[in-house]
């Protein structure tokens, strides 16, 4: 047992050098995450920023100003242009130059005051449906707010029930609070996997996995010496992840370190399992590369980063139960922002531990009957 | 030699490295996984599978005294196809369910709320699980949606009209606010790109690891013959790839075409040798599998997801990262598709962004040529 123990610390420490020795591949571990999670930090927002848009004004009125002076109030929307007529239009947001068109009818304050509806005239450039749905929902707001306004500086009764907004663990709704603790668990994904399936691959293509056979080595200690070291890197960049999540963003943390790192070990172990098993499949390098790549794409874009599980199809949602990285985005936003214990993350823990259960032996089998 | 003999010459080294290139494409199964069974399973999937559109969201409907109002309000939300709306009576049970996740929004009416909406209108609280930003953002605005619909009833019955604007909308390029239309021509971006630069990332360096490309250098073939050999073979297997995607968001996905085929096929083969130009240049300069691939992987997936435009809008993001984005290929890829897809041929978008694909295409082309000769010297 104890000798088992040194041959397998052996082999991390083996690897751990392979690994690090060169200034290269050191610093493509430990340098783009941080990287990826400052920038992705910034980019990735599908929150409403510098919408631009048109106005024409048809009625020229108190009531057209008067909301047309809420739009330029709002810090989101930047006036690129006052138009005289609708065929104008076109042109601007073909060439998207603005986003919305806001077009206030002759007969607008008219209207208002004869008690009828009033409508404004908006067109959004779907060519992202996302920032068209976020800009025409601000515009409904900023609607609501004049009416409500409107009605009561003239002594009309109220709208009935009002609405109070609010939102839960993340009270200004920051697409940033949930992308960069997400980030944790995926950026540390990506290369782990990446650097287990190499490992192997490149110990084949040089001829030395077959000198590790002599070795006094059982199998299921090469597979804990490869497992390890990938494992120590992974917690590394997740680290930095989260360092950054704190300190630069300040994104705050509501639950115990404790618990997101022993979610992230159960991660890891999955995620270096699916690495290990790819590479038990590949002949060469170049295998282990393409192979790992089909298996992480469908991870990543089905993992809830990008768009909500909850939109799938029922097919896809089930599919994403056998996928490690959706569990780890779940702990990270559980113990990140909702503060949640081990206690709330046992639908999380088990699944990845059977996954990576599953994987490493399934990885072991198959290097056993490679060799036999 | 005359001119003729020499360029027959040349024509014959390329023809060979080719063919010795497209043996190695055809007998490795994984380079056909990338070029055609990846695209293939990648557009079902997401284009199935990635949507940001919300439908049939948990909500819990919060009374605390349950009366004939607050069932008229809950039918509001009912009858709401965005909304799966159940009702409680204590707001700890409510609590709960938002911890759970079994909820991701709860419609709180305080006690007094039937007496309060009689008198003109009563606070009605909505609180979103804002974990995920963008989707409670869109929850919200169903809400107010849902809660204005049950407001303009009690308005109507009240007989006590009182003018109001409202906002008729009109979404251009795309009526029903499908968000796979916006999606499926990003996510040819996202595959173009992939099967491009992993495709090729590792044929230089493989060569330089294994020195069959020192054996190559004492033969006639000229580092640009080289350059060319390798391209064509990957090129016309990512081709493949690309007139699948352009099929399946035709056919399957629906996907209006509203260019014309030729701009979008000279576009797409542009953008093809540039990102094969990319993973040539990689893993010539790095030499090494290892890190070539590492640093494919770094420059290709994420980016192309998060700085392109494929779904996080570019309009939106700070001037710094507008001015990263710009040193990335993907994001005028993106560009061109949805404008070709979706608007059709505007030259005003198209020519500017078409002009950028081609200078990275040179780039990286002429960089890989240079690295490779200058080792040659």
């Amino acid at each position: 047992m104890l000798d088992s123990l040194r041959r397998i610390i052996a082999l991390t420490r083996k690897e751990l050098l392979a690994i690090l020795k060169d200034p290269r591949s050191r610093a493509t571990l430990f340098v783009p995450p941080i990287v990826q999670c400052l920038i992705f930090g910034y980019a990735a927002t599908l929150d409403l920023n510098n919408a631009r848009y048109a106005v024409i004004d048809q009625d020229r009125s108190a009531a057209s100003s008067e909301l047309l002076a809420r739009f330029a109030s709002v810090k989101i929307f930047k006036r690129e242009a006052v138009l005289d007529n609708a065929s104008q239009a076109a042109d601007l947001i073909n060439s998207r130059r603005v986003l919305l068109v806001l077009q206030i009818p002759q007969d607008f304050e008219r209207r208002l005051q004869a008690g009828e509806i009033a409508p404004v005239q908006v067109i959004a450039d779907g060519r992202n449906s996302n920032t068209a749905g976020t800009a025409l929902a601000y515009v409904n707001q900023i609607v609501a707010e004049f009416n409500a306004d409107w009605r009561a500086a003239h002594g009309r009764a109220a709208m009935g029930d009002r609405p109070i907004l609010r939102a839960w663990y993340n009270p200004n709704l920051e697409t940033r609070w949930n992308m960069i603790p997400a980030l944790i668990g995926t950026l540390s994904m990506l290369q782990t996997m990446m650097l287990t399936a190499l490992s192997v691959a490149r110990e084949r293509e040089q001829g030395t996995f077959d000198q590790l056979q002599v070795t006094p080595l059982r199998p299921e200690e090469i597979i804990a010496g490869k497992t390890l070291p990938s494992m120590l890197i992974g917690a590394v960049q997740a680290t930095n992840v989260l360092l950054v999540a704190q300190l630069w963003f300040q994104i705050p943390f509501q639950g115990s370190f404790l618990v997101l790192y022993a979610g992230l070990i159960f991660f890891l172990l999955a995620a270096v399992g699916l690495g290990l098993f790819v590479s038990s499949i590949a002949q060469t390098m170049q295998q282990a590369m393409l192979y790992t790549f089909i298996v992480m794409m469908p991870f990543i874009l089905l993992s809830g980063l990008n768009t909500p599980i909850s939109s799938m199809p029922v097919v896809l949602q089930d599919f994403t139960l056998i996928n490690p990285l959706r569990y780890a985005i779940d702990i990270s936003h559980r113990v990140y922002l909702e503060g949640a214990g081990l206690d709330r993350l046992f639908d999380d823990l088990w699944p990845l531990a059977l996954i990576g259960v599953g994987t490493l032996a399934g990885a072991s089998w198959v290097f056993e009957r490679r060799l036999g | 030699m005359s001119d003729h003999a020499a360029f027959a010459a040349r024509l014959r080294r390329i023809l060979a490295l080719m063919r010795k290139e497209g043996f190695q494409v055809v007998r490795d199964p994984s380079s056909f996984a990338i070029g055609i069974v990846l695209p293939v399973i990648l557009i079902l999937l997401y284009g199935y599978g990635l949507s940001l559109d919300v439908k049939h969201v948990p909500v819990a409907l919060v009374a605390e005294q349950p009366s004939p109002d607050t069932t008229e309000l809950q039918a509001g939300f009912l009858l709401s196809p965005y909304f799966d709306v159940r009702a409680v009576t204590s707001s700890a049970q409510a609590q709960e369910l938002m911890l759970e996740r079994k909820v991701d929004g709860l419609i709180y009416l305080r006690e007094s709320y039937g007496r309060d909406t009689r008198a003109g209108g009563a606070p009605v609280q909505i609180i979103v699980h804002g974990t995920d930003a963008n989707r409670a953002r869109i929850i919200q605005a169903y809400a107010q949606a849902a809660l204005a619909q049950s407001r303009s009833r009690n308005v109507v019955s009240g007989a006590q009209g009182g003018g109001q604007a409202t906002v008729e909308s009109r979404v251009w390029f795309n009526d029903a606010n499908d968000s796979h239309y916006f999606l499926v021509p990003g996510l040819v971006v996202l595959i173009m790109t992939l099967i491009g630069a992993t495709l090729t990332a590792m044929v230089m360096s493989r060569e330089w690891e294994r020195g069959t490309l020192e054996a190559l250098f004492v033969t006639p073939v000229q580092a640009s013959e080289i350059l060319v050999g390798k391209l064509v073979p990957y090129f016309l297997l990512g081709m493949v790839g690309l007139v699948l995607c352009v099929l399946s968001s035709r056919f399957l996905f629906h996907v209006p075409l509203r260019g014309s085929l030729l701009t979008l096929c000279i576009t797409s083969m542009l953008y093809l040798l540039v990102t094969l130009g990319m993973g040539l240049f990689i893993s010539s300069t790095l030499k090494s599998q290892f890190l070539a691939s590492q640093v494919t992987q770094l420059v290709t997936l994420l980016p192309a997801t998060m700085l392109s435009g494929f779904i996080y809008d570019l309009r939106s993001v700070p001037l710094v990262i507008q001015a990263i984005s710009m040193a990335l290929p993907a994001r005028y890829f993106v560009s061109l598709l949805q404008t070709i897809f979706l608007a059709g041929d505007v030259w005003s978008v198209i020519l500017p962004n078409a002009l950028m694909l081609g200078v990275f295409a040179c780039l990286f082309l002429v960089m890989t040529r240079r690295v490779i000769r200058k080792t040659l010297g």
